[in-house]
C-alpha cells in the first residue's frame, strides 16, 4: 500500500458543556490511501461528523482536540488556523449534508465557486476564476454550466445544488474529499447518481474519500474500508467484505441484523439503520467499560462492564492486507455462528 | 413577499392546544429566575405599590406651593429638590406615577380589546372581513404614533382622558396583528379543526380554545405596549396635550423643567429617570415573558443565549 | 417584478386614500366650526365668510373631501386658517428641516447599530455585548425628549460644543447646518440606534450559525471574507426592512424632538397648528406624514425584493 493521505492517530475531542465535559471523540485512529474509499458509519451522536470537522478546524474553540492527523505527512492538528486555511478547500475538499443550506442563498453559483479558487490563487484573475469554475461544474453533470453561473441556489434542485457543493469541494483539486452524510438529504434516485459521480470523479483524480454516513447501503456502494463509530470509539473496522460479512461486534450485528437484504445481493435501495434497543451513551456520561455495554444483548464477557475492550484482530477474518479489527473480548461473530447453527 | 419578512408573523404553533394551568405556573416560576425579569417584576410592582399609596407615601402634596422654597436642590428636605414653585419634586414624581401607570393601562386596556377583538375576527373568518379589518388596521399604522395621538387630541382637546383615548387608538393595530396571526396558526392546528367538525359554535371557539391559545403573543404584547404608551402619555404631556396642569405628570414636569435646565437641573432629572425606569420594566418584563409564554418568538439572541455555544466561534478563526 | 412593484404601490395608494378619509374624517368630526374656532373671538364677518368659502365649508363633507383630496393631488392642501397661507408653502419650508433630521438620525442609528451588533454578536456574552444589550435595551426605554434635554445639558449647557437648538439651512452655512444637527439628530438616532442594535445582533447570530459559513470556511476563505460575503450580507439584508420600519417610529421620535430643539419642522408645524386649530395645516402634516412613511416602506420593500435575489425571482 502506498503512503496514505491521511493518517489518523489517536483522536479525541472534548468540549465542556453545562452539564459537564462531553466526551466526543475518544481515540480514533484511521488512515486513507490516495484513490480509496473509507466509509464512517455510526448512528447519530456517534462523534463521526465531529470527528471530520475537528480535522480541519471547524469546530468551535472551546472544542479541545488532540491527536494527530497527518495529511501529506503534516500534521493538521497542529496547524496555526492561517495554515489550516491552506489546506481548506484546497489539499481537503468537503461536502456537507444539506445542499438546500449549505450554499448562501444571496450569493451567485458563480461567486461561491470562484470565491475559494480566488482565495487560494488557483487562477489568475476572475475572468479565468469563471471558466474554471465553468469547467468545474460541467465535470460534476450541471447542464449549461456556463448560465448556471450566475444563477442562485435556490434556483436549483437539490441534486443540483448537491453537485455544485461537490463542485466547491472539488475546485482545489484536492487529495482528500471529505463527505458528511453527502446523500442523506437527497432523494433515492438522485443520491444513486451522486454517488456515481463521486466514484467517477474518484477515479479520474485518484483522490481519497471519507465519506460519513449512517446508511449502510451507501456504504456497500461506494466503500473500499468501513469503520464503524460508537460513542465516539471505533467498534470495528475492516474491509467492507469483512465487516459485512463477517460482522464482530455485537453493536456491527446490530446494525446488519436489521438488514437482511444485504446478504441476498439484491442491492435495494439504501436503508437506515434500524434501532437496537435503547439509545447511545450522552458523551457526557459514558460508561466505564466498553461504550455499547448498557445496550449489548450479548454481554458475552464480564470485563464488559468495567474495562474497554481494546481493537483487536478478529479470528477468522480474511488475512488479506487490510485488518479487521473489532473492540471486544470475545469472538462475537464466532459465538453468534455457534447461536445460530 | 415570504412569511419571514411580515414582522409580525407566526409560524404554525402549539399542536398542544390546551393551556394547562400548570403551564402558567411553571411559566411564573421560570420568569422569576432570571435577574432582569425579576428585577422588572419588583420595579412594577413597587411602582404599583406607589401610585396605590401615592399619598401616604409622598412627603407633600402634590401642588403645595412654596415660593420661598423654590428651586432648592437636592438635600435633606426634599430629596429630589423643589421645583420652580417651591413644590417638592420627590412628591410630585410619586404622585406622577399613579397618572403614568392609569394612563398606560387604560389606554393599553382600549388597545387590547378593540385590537385582539378584530384580530380575531379577522383571523378567524377570514376573506373579506380580514381584508377590511386589516386594511383599516394598516390605515391607522400609518401614521407616526405620536403624531396620530396628536391629531385625536386636536379633535377631543388636551387631557388625561383623552390622552388615553388617543393612545389607545395607536396601538390598536398592533394588537390586531398580534392576534390575528396567532389565530392563523392555531386555526390551522388539528385540534380546532376536529372540534369545528363536530360543530362546535364559533363564539365558544373562539372564547375557549382560540383565544387562550393566541393568548402568549398578545400578554407579550401587552407587557411592551405599556412601555409604549407610558412613553407616549410623557411625551403628549411634555408638548401640553396630555395631563394637564397643576396635575403631576413626569412628562409634564420635564417640559416645565427644559425652561429651567441651566438653574435646576433636578427638575429634568428625576421625572426623566422615573420615565425611563418603568419603561425599561415594562420592557424588560416583555422580554422575559416572551422567552418563557412564546419561545417560538423569542428573538435570535435569547435562543443564541439558552443553546450551548455552538454558533460561538463559526465564521471568524481567529 | 413589475408586477410586485405594480401591486405595492396599489397597495400603498389604498392606504394612503384611506388616511386621507382618516385624517378629514377626524377633522370634520369637532363639533361646531373650524372658522370660527381658528379665528377666536376676534374676527370680522368678512374674514370670517372669506375663509369659509375657501375651505369649502359650505358644501356638504363629501364633496369637500373629494374637493380636498383632488386638489391634494395636485399639491394644493388648501390656506392655512391662520395666516392665510397655503398649506403646501408653509409644509414646503418647512420639510428641510424634518429631512435632514430624519436622514441624519438614520445615519447615526445606522453607524450605532452595524458595527455594534455585529460585534456583540461576533463575541456574545464578552464585555462588548453584555454592554451593547445592556445600553441597548435602556436606549430603547428612554423617552426622546428626555434624552434631548439630558443632552442639552451636557454638551450644549455644562460642554458648551454645540448649539442647544436652531436650525441652520443647510445653503445658510453647511457647517452650522451640521452642528446644530448634531444633537437633535443624536437624540432621536440614539433611540432608533437601540432597537437597530438589537435587531443587528440577532440578525448576525442567525447568520453566523448558518450552515454556509461553515462551508464558506471549508473553502478555506479568510475571516474577512467569511464575515464579509458570508455574515453580514446575509445578516443586514433584512436590517433594510427593519430600517423602513423604524423611519416610522423616528418620525413619531422627531415630532417631539422638534419641539426639545426648537426646530422649525413639519412636527412642530403640526403642534402649532392643533394649538391655533389650523386644521388644513394640520390635515395638510398629517398627510404628509403618512405619505412619506408609506413611500418608505414602499422602496424599502422593492429594494429588498432586487437585493434578495430569493424574491425577484
Amino acid at each position: 500500500m502506498s503512503e496514505p493521505v491521511l493518517a489518523v492517530e489517536d483522536l479525541r475531542v472534548r468540549m465542556d458543556t453545562p452539564r459537564g465535559t462531553a466526551h466526543i471523540v475518544n481515540g480514533l485512529s484511521y488512515s486513507v490511501a490516495p484513490g480509496e474509499t473509507v466509509a464512517v458509519v455510526g448512528e447519530s451522536g456517534s462523534g463521526k461528523s465531529v470527528s471530520v470537522m475537528a480535522l480541519l478546524g471547524l469546530l468551535p474553540k472551546r472544542a479541545e482536540v488532540t491527536g494527530s492527523a497527518r495529511f501529506r505527512g503534516r500534521d493538521l492538528l497542529a496547524m496555526r488556523e492561517r495554515e489550516l486555511r491552506a489546506v481548506r478547500g484546497d489539499g481537503v475538499g468537503m461536502v456537507f449534508q444539506d445542499p438546500m443550506t449549505s450554499l448562501n442563498p444571496v450569493l451567485s453559483i458563480g461567486r461561491q465557486l470562484t470565491e475559494g479558487l480566488l482565495a487560494h490563487r488557483r487562477v489568475s484573475g476572475k475572468k479565468e476564476a469563471r471558466e474554471r469554475a465553468a469547467q468545474l461544474l460541467a465535470d460534476v453533470g450541471l447542464p449549461d454550466p456556463r448560465a448556471a453561473l450566475d444563477r442562485f441556489p435556490h434556483e436549483l434542485s437539490g441534486g443540483m445544488r448537491q453537485r455544485v457543493v461537490i463542485a466547491i469541494a472539488l475546485a482545489g483539486d484536492p487529495a482528500l474529499l471529505i463527505a458528511d452524510e453527502a446523500t442523506t438529504a437527497l432523494d433515492v434516485t438522485v443520491q444513486a447518481q451522486i454517488l456515481d459521480l463521486v466514484e467517477r470523479l474518484q477515479a479520474e483524480h485518484a483522490t481519497a474519500v471519507v465519506w460519513i454516513t449512517h446508511d449502510l447501503g451507501v456504504v456497500a456502494g461506494i466503500a473500499d474500508r468501513v469503520l464503524v463509530m460508537y460513542g465516539g470509539r471505533c467498534v470495528e473496522d475492516g474491509t467492507v467484505d469483512d465487516v459485512f460479512e463477517r460482522p464482530a461486534h455485537p453493536y456491527t450485528q446490530g446494525l446488519l441484523g436489521s438488514l437482511p437484504q444485504l446478504h441476498d445481493g439484491d442491492g435495494g435501495g439504501p436503508r437506515e439503520l434500524v434501532a437496537i434497543g435503547g439509545t447511545p451513551p450522552p458523551p457526557t456520561d459514558l460508561p466505564p467499560g466498553c461504550v455499547f455495554w448498557p445496550r449489548c444483548p450479548v454481554r458475552g464477557d464480564e470485563r464488559c462492564a468495567g474495562e474497554q475492550p481494546p481493537l483487536t484482530a478478529v479470528g477468522g477474518g480474511g488475512g488479506g492486507p487490510v485488518p479487521h479489527r473489532a473492540a471486544t473480548f470475545y469472538d462475537a461473530a464466532r459465538d453468534a455462528g455457534e447461536v445460530g447453527s | 413577499m415570504s412569511a419571514a419578512q411580515d414582522p409580525v408573523a407566526v409560524p404554525a404553533r402549539r399542536i398542544s392546544v390546551r393551556p394547562a394551568r400548570g403551564r402558567f405556573t411553571t411559566a411564573l416560576k421560570l420568569l422569576l429566575t432570571s435577574p432582569p425579569t425579576l428585577f422588572a417584576t419588583l420595579v412594577v410592582i413597587g411602582v404599583v405599590v406607589l401610585a396605590l399609596f401615592d399619598e401616604l407615601i409622598a412627603p407633600t402634596g402634590y401642588n403645595e406651593v412654596d415660593v420661598q422654597q423654590r428651586l432648592l436642590p437636592p438635600g435633606a428636605g426634599h430629596w429630589f429638590g423643589t421645583d420652580d414653585l417651591g413644590r417638592d419634586v420627590l412628591s410630585r414624581v410619586v404622585l406622577g406615577a399613579a397618572v403614568s401607570l392609569q394612563v398606560g393601562a387604560v389606554a393599553v386596556g382600549f388597545s387590547l380589546l378593540v385590537g385582539v377583538t378584530v384580530g380575531l375576527l379577522a383571523g378567524y373568518y377570514g376573506r373579506w372581513l380580514d381584508t377590511v379589518l386589516m386594511r383599516l388596521m394598516d390605515v391607522l399604522f400609518a401614521f407616526p404614533a405620536i403624531l396620530l395621538a396628536i391629531a385625536v387630541i386636536a379633535i377631543l382637546g388636551p387631557g388625561t382622558t383623552n390622552a388615553m383615548i388617543a393612545i389607545g387608538i395607536t396601538y390598536t393595530p398592533v394588537f390586531a396583528r398580534v392576534t390575528r396571526a396567532a389565530v392563523l396558526g392555531v386555526k390551522e392546528s388539528v385540534f380546532v379543526r376536529a372540534s369545528r367538525s363536530v360543530g362546535v359554535s364559533d363564539a365558544r371557539m373562539l372564547l375557549r380554545h382560540v383565544l387562550p391559545n393566541a393568548a402568549p403573543p398578545i400578554i407579550v404584547q401587552t407587557s411592551v405596549s405599556l412601555a409604549f404608551a407610558v412613553l407616549a402619555e410623557a411625551a403628549l404631556s411634555f408638548v401640553g396635550l396630555g395631563t394637564q396642569p397643576p396635575a403631576p405628570s413626569w412628562g409634564r414636569m420635564l417640559s416645565e423643567g427644559r425652561s429651567y435646565l441651566e438653574d435646576a437641573w433636578w427638575m429634568a432629572v428625576f421625572p426623566g429617570l422615573a420615565i425611563v425606569l418603568l419603561v425599561l420594566a415594562f420592557n424588560l418584563l416583555g422580554d422575559g415573558l416572551r422567552d418563557v409564554l412564546d419561545p417560538q418568538q423569542r428573538s435570535a439572541l435569547e435562543a443564541a443565549r439558552a443553546k450551548p455555544r455552538r454558533r460561538r466561534r463559526a465564521g471568524v478563526g481567529a | 417584478m413589475t408586477g410586485l412593484v405594480l401591486r405595492r404601490t396599489l397597495q400603498s395608494v389604498v392606504v394612503l386614500l384611506g388616511v386621507s378619509v382618516v385624517v378629514f374624517a377626524l377633522v370634520h368630526l369637532v363639533d361646531g366650526d373650524p372658522v370660527r374656532l381658528a379665528l377666536g373671538t376676534r374676527f370680522d364677518q368678512e374674514t370670517y365668510e372669506a375663509l369659509r368659502e375657501r375651505a369649502g365649508l359650505d358644501q356638504p363633507l363629501v364633496v369637500q373631501y373629494l374637493q380636498w383630496i383632488s386638489s391634494a393631488v395636485t399639491g394644493d392642501l388648501g390656506v392655512s386658517f391662520r395666516s392665510g397661507e397655503p398649506v403646501t408653502a408653509l409644509i414646503l419650508e418647512r420639510l428641510p428641516a424634518t429631512l435632514s433630521l430624519a436622514g441624519a438620525s438614520i445615519l447615526v442609528a445606522l453607524l450605532i447599530a452595524v458595527p455594534l451588533g455585529t460585534a456583540s454578536a461576533l463575541r456574545p456574552r464578552s464585555v462588548v455585548d453584555a454592554a451593547g444589550t445592556v445600553l441597548s435595551q435602556i436606549g430603547i426605554s428612554v423617552p426622546e425628549f428626555w434624552m434631548g434635554i439630558m443632552l442639552i445639558l451636557l454638551f450644549a449647557g455644562t460642554l458648551g460644543w454645540f448649539p442647544a437648538g436652531g436650525y441652520v439651512p443647510l445653503s445658510d452655512d453647511p457647517l452650522q447646518w451640521a452642528r446644530a444637527l448634531v444633537l437633535p439628530a443624536v437624540t432621536t438616532g440614539l433611540v432608533s440606534g437601540s432597537v437597530l442594535t438589537r435587531f443587528t445582533r440577532s440578525s448576525v447570530l442567525e447568520a453566523l450559525g448558518a450552515e454556509h459559513v461553515r462551508t464558506a470556511r471549508a473553502k478555506g476563505l479568510g475571516p474577512r471574507a467569511v464575515l464579509n460575503w458570508h455574515v453580514l450580507r446575509n445578516a443586514l439584508l433584512p436590517l433594510v426592512t427593519v430600517t423602513g420600519v423604524q423611519l416610522a417610529y423616528l418620525l413619531s421620535g422627531v415630532v417631539v424632538v422638534e419641539i426639545v430643539f426648537a426646530w422649525p419642522g413639519l412636527g412642530q408645524l403640526a403642534l402649532q397648528a392643533v394649538q391655533a386649530r389650523d386644521y388644513p395645516v394640520l390635515q395638510g402634516a398629517v398627510l404628509l406624514f403618512a405619505f412619506v412613511f408609506l413611500l418608505v416602506n414602499l422602496v424599502v420593500d422593492l429594494l429588498y425584493s432586487k437585493l434578495d435575489p430569493r424574491i425577484s425571482a
